[in-house]
């Protein structure tokens, strides 16, 4: 049995690395939840994140234009969800779920000449520690640098969310709209605001998958992740640091499925991979039941449409 | 200058007029986005809207999948219209799909006129019974109904990978991840020789008149419309709240388990992974677009399901991915929520110079 300490290093490794796409989705769908809007779109976006980081890299083969492009990517994607829930008022639910719908068909279309293009190698960092040191070294060492900025997202977005004043604003806006409005704060401008970092982020979480985690264009690539995300954030009860606990758990159940067929255990890997929506389901149940849970860092608004007279 | 103002009540004929406006957009904004990937638009939207109906085999498919989009929509209105959001009836379509091909499979290699109906039943018991867990959770566990029902529905397709692959796979079929073939008498009847379209679209249009009676000629009809306009109202008015939610979930988890048997026991003929193409979240545009309206979900299913059939033409002829199916029916339901903007708000076009002059 190789179960030896150097394996399960490797093993912590490769479950970090495949839950950085859920962190980073997850981290920017907090952001935008935490001021009042649900966006459905995770999975929409982050799928042209994918396939626009893939393409700039094969078009300009330049690694950094095309993780800066799938961010911008996400970024005007999510405005189609920002101008229609926040300028026209449309509903948060049928909106997101438009913008799932069309990502994934226009992540097709746009990708179509990009299918069977072999990726670049993405550069990682400190990969000579990663070999020298035992245990520590595939842990800590030899990965891309979004895999650091996704385990440090987590922590600055709790810092934000906490500590600065603009956290507060857009705490308030989620909570009670009408009253931050009435103090001042444009409302549909944070809304905004945070609908497009949202969408960046899960452009960036589309890109680490086709231009680092499996570098390659497949279509429908994200496999639902985008609603394991969205799952995710509620798992965390909308708390960043949850968000990166659930995140290595959810992104270790889907490494362990791989591991048990290997090793050659009974339990069917359906049941393994239906775990994170199951426990979605159990740890919303939870919370709801306790009103006083849920109202800690449910954001009151979520998904309720703001309308201010004019 | 353009002056904005809220109406104070939706004028009816813009309420079903948006929907077209919605239709004619979207078609435009598929032929630019044809034109933009180097095709010659004109041709491509022919390819995609008149070419796949302009036979009979054509028309038969178009209502072949117009049948589950309509039933689904029929069963999410009840939800959508009392404000209950069930978004999972792709779970509830494969549940219902489950157990309806379980009790098909059950006779696989026996015939009597008794096991259709006995299918279809289960399917819609199925479906409904999976749809009653977000219901229920949503009634006494405060929870909240979009995203239980959506976490289900990935919970139902890795039941169904599971079932395929494992337990109930063909033992003659070779390890592929299917079931058997179901009996003949397991299988929906043909209306026609030669084309699929089966006696699945009764199902389909008897949902279509229940609906309409239930929704538009019974109390329970009355509760659901009060209850989705108001809740404070409903509460008031003393309507059990509680049941109304379970009961609008069983309707519409009973609609996708119908759906699905549909699908299984008409075109396909057995269990395997890819039972739906989506027909479940596709299925709440189809809701949206036909207004919530018995009637109107006939017409929008057919608009949709012409999405499904010009993707696969499109891609026959053009070699376009088929996915460019969702990409139109994204915009139809982006176009139809925008449009909605006119009928809460008036958009005045005012002359500032008149109105100058009068002060």
């Amino acid at each position: 049995m190789s179960l030896d300490i150097s394996f399960i290093g490797i093993l912590i490794g490769s479950i970090m690395a495949s839950s950085v796409p859920l962190i980073l989705a997850a981290s920017g769908e907090l952001i935008t939840e935490r001021s009042g809007v649900l966006n459905l779109g995770v999975e929409g976006m982050m799928i042209i994140g994918a396939i626009s980081g893939f393409a700039l890299m094969v078009i300009t083969d330049n690694l950094f234009i095309a993780i800066v492009g799938s961010m911008l990517s996400g970024v005007i994607i999510s405005l189609i969800f920002g101008f229609l829930t926040q300028s026209l008022l449309t509903n948060h639910v049928a909106t997101g779920l438009a913008l799932t719908i069309f990502g994934i068909g226009l992540s097709a279309m746009l990708g179509k000449n990009f299918v069977g293009i072999p990726g670049k190698e993405f550069p990682i960092l400190f990969s000579s520690l990663r070999e020298s040191i035992p245990f520590f070294g595939p842990i800590l060492f030899g990965h891309s640098i979004v895999l650091y900025f996704a385990f440090a997202l987590p922590f600055l977005t709790n810092y934000f969310l906490k500590k600065t004043k603009l956290g507060l604003v857009v705490r308030a806006v989620g909570d009670s709209p009408v009253s931050a409005s009435n103090q001042g704060i444009n409302v549909i401008l944070v809304r905004y605001c945070c609908i497009l970092y949202g969408g960046a982020m899960c452009g960036l979480a589309g890109a680490y998958l086709s231009l680092i985690y499996t570098p390659q264009w497949i279509e429908n690539m994200t496999a639902g992740r985008g609603w394991i995300a969205l799952a995710l954030v509620v798992f965390a009860t909308w708390s960043p640091i949850k968000v990166l606990i659930g995140a290595l758990i959810f992104g270790g159940i889907t490494i362990l499925q791989l591991h048990m067929q290997a090793i050659g255990f009974r339990i069917p890997v359906q049941f393994l991979s239906a775990l994170p929506y199951l426990m979605t389901i159990i740890v919303l149940v939870v919370i709801s039941r306790d009103s006083r849970k849920i109202k800690l860092n449910t954001p009151t608004s979520l998904g309720r449409i703001f309308y201010k007279e004019k | 200058m353009i002056k904005i103002e809220k109406r104070n009540d939706v004028p009816m004929a813009l309420y079903f007029f948006t929907p077209f406006i919605a239709i004619i957009l979207t078609i435009l904004g598929g032929g630019i986005i044809f034109y933009i990937l180097g095709f010659n638009p004109i041709e491509a939207l022919k390819f995609y809207f008149i070419t796949p109906i302009s036979n009979l085999y054509g028309l038969s498919e178009l209502l072949l999948k117009a049948t589950p989009l309509c039933l689904i929509a029929i069963g999410l209105s009840f939800c959508f219209k009392s404000n209950n959001w069930n978004i999972g009836a792709e779970g509830q379509l494969t549940f219902g799909a489950i157990v309806g091909g379980g009790v098909a499979l059950l006779f696989y290699n026996q015939e009597g006129f008794y096991i259709l109906p006995l299918v279809i039943l289960a399917g819609a018991i199925g479906g409904m019974f999976f749809a009653l867990i977000p219901a229920i959770l949503k009634t006494y566990f405060n929870t909240n109904e979009i995203l239980v029902s959506l976490m289900l529905v990935y919970v139902s397709k890795l039941l169904l990978d599971y079932l395929v692959v494992g337990p109930w796979s063909n033992p003659e079929g070779f390890n592929f991840p299917e079931t058997r073939q179901f009996s003949d008498s397991s299988r929906m009847p043909l209306l026609f020789e030669g084309l699929r379209i089966h006696a699945g679209i009764f199902l389909a249009l008897g949902a279509v008149m229940l609906s309409w009676f239930i929704l538009y000629k019974t109390y329970l009809g009355f509760q659901i419309k009060v209850s989705g306009l108001s809740l404070k109202t409903a509460k008031y008015a003393g309507f059990k709240g509680k049941t109304m939610i379970l009961v609008v979930f069983m309707i519409s988890g009973a609609c996708a388990g119908l759906a699905g048997v549909g699908e299984i026991t008409g075109p396909i003929g057995q269990l395997h992974r890819m039972i739906s193409p989506d027909y479940g979240f596709t299925a709440i545009i189809v809701a949206f677009l036909g207004r919530l309206n018995p009637f109107g979900i006939i017409f929008a299913s057919l608009v949709v399901a012409l999405t499904y059939l010009g993707a696969e033409t499109a891609q026959i002829f053009l070699q376009i991915p088929k996915y460019t199916g969702q990409v139109f029916q994204g915009m139809i339901l982006f176009f139809l929520l925008a449009s909605d903007y006119l009928l809460f708000f008036k958009v005045k076009i005012l002359n500032l110079k008149k109105n100058e002059l009068r002060h």
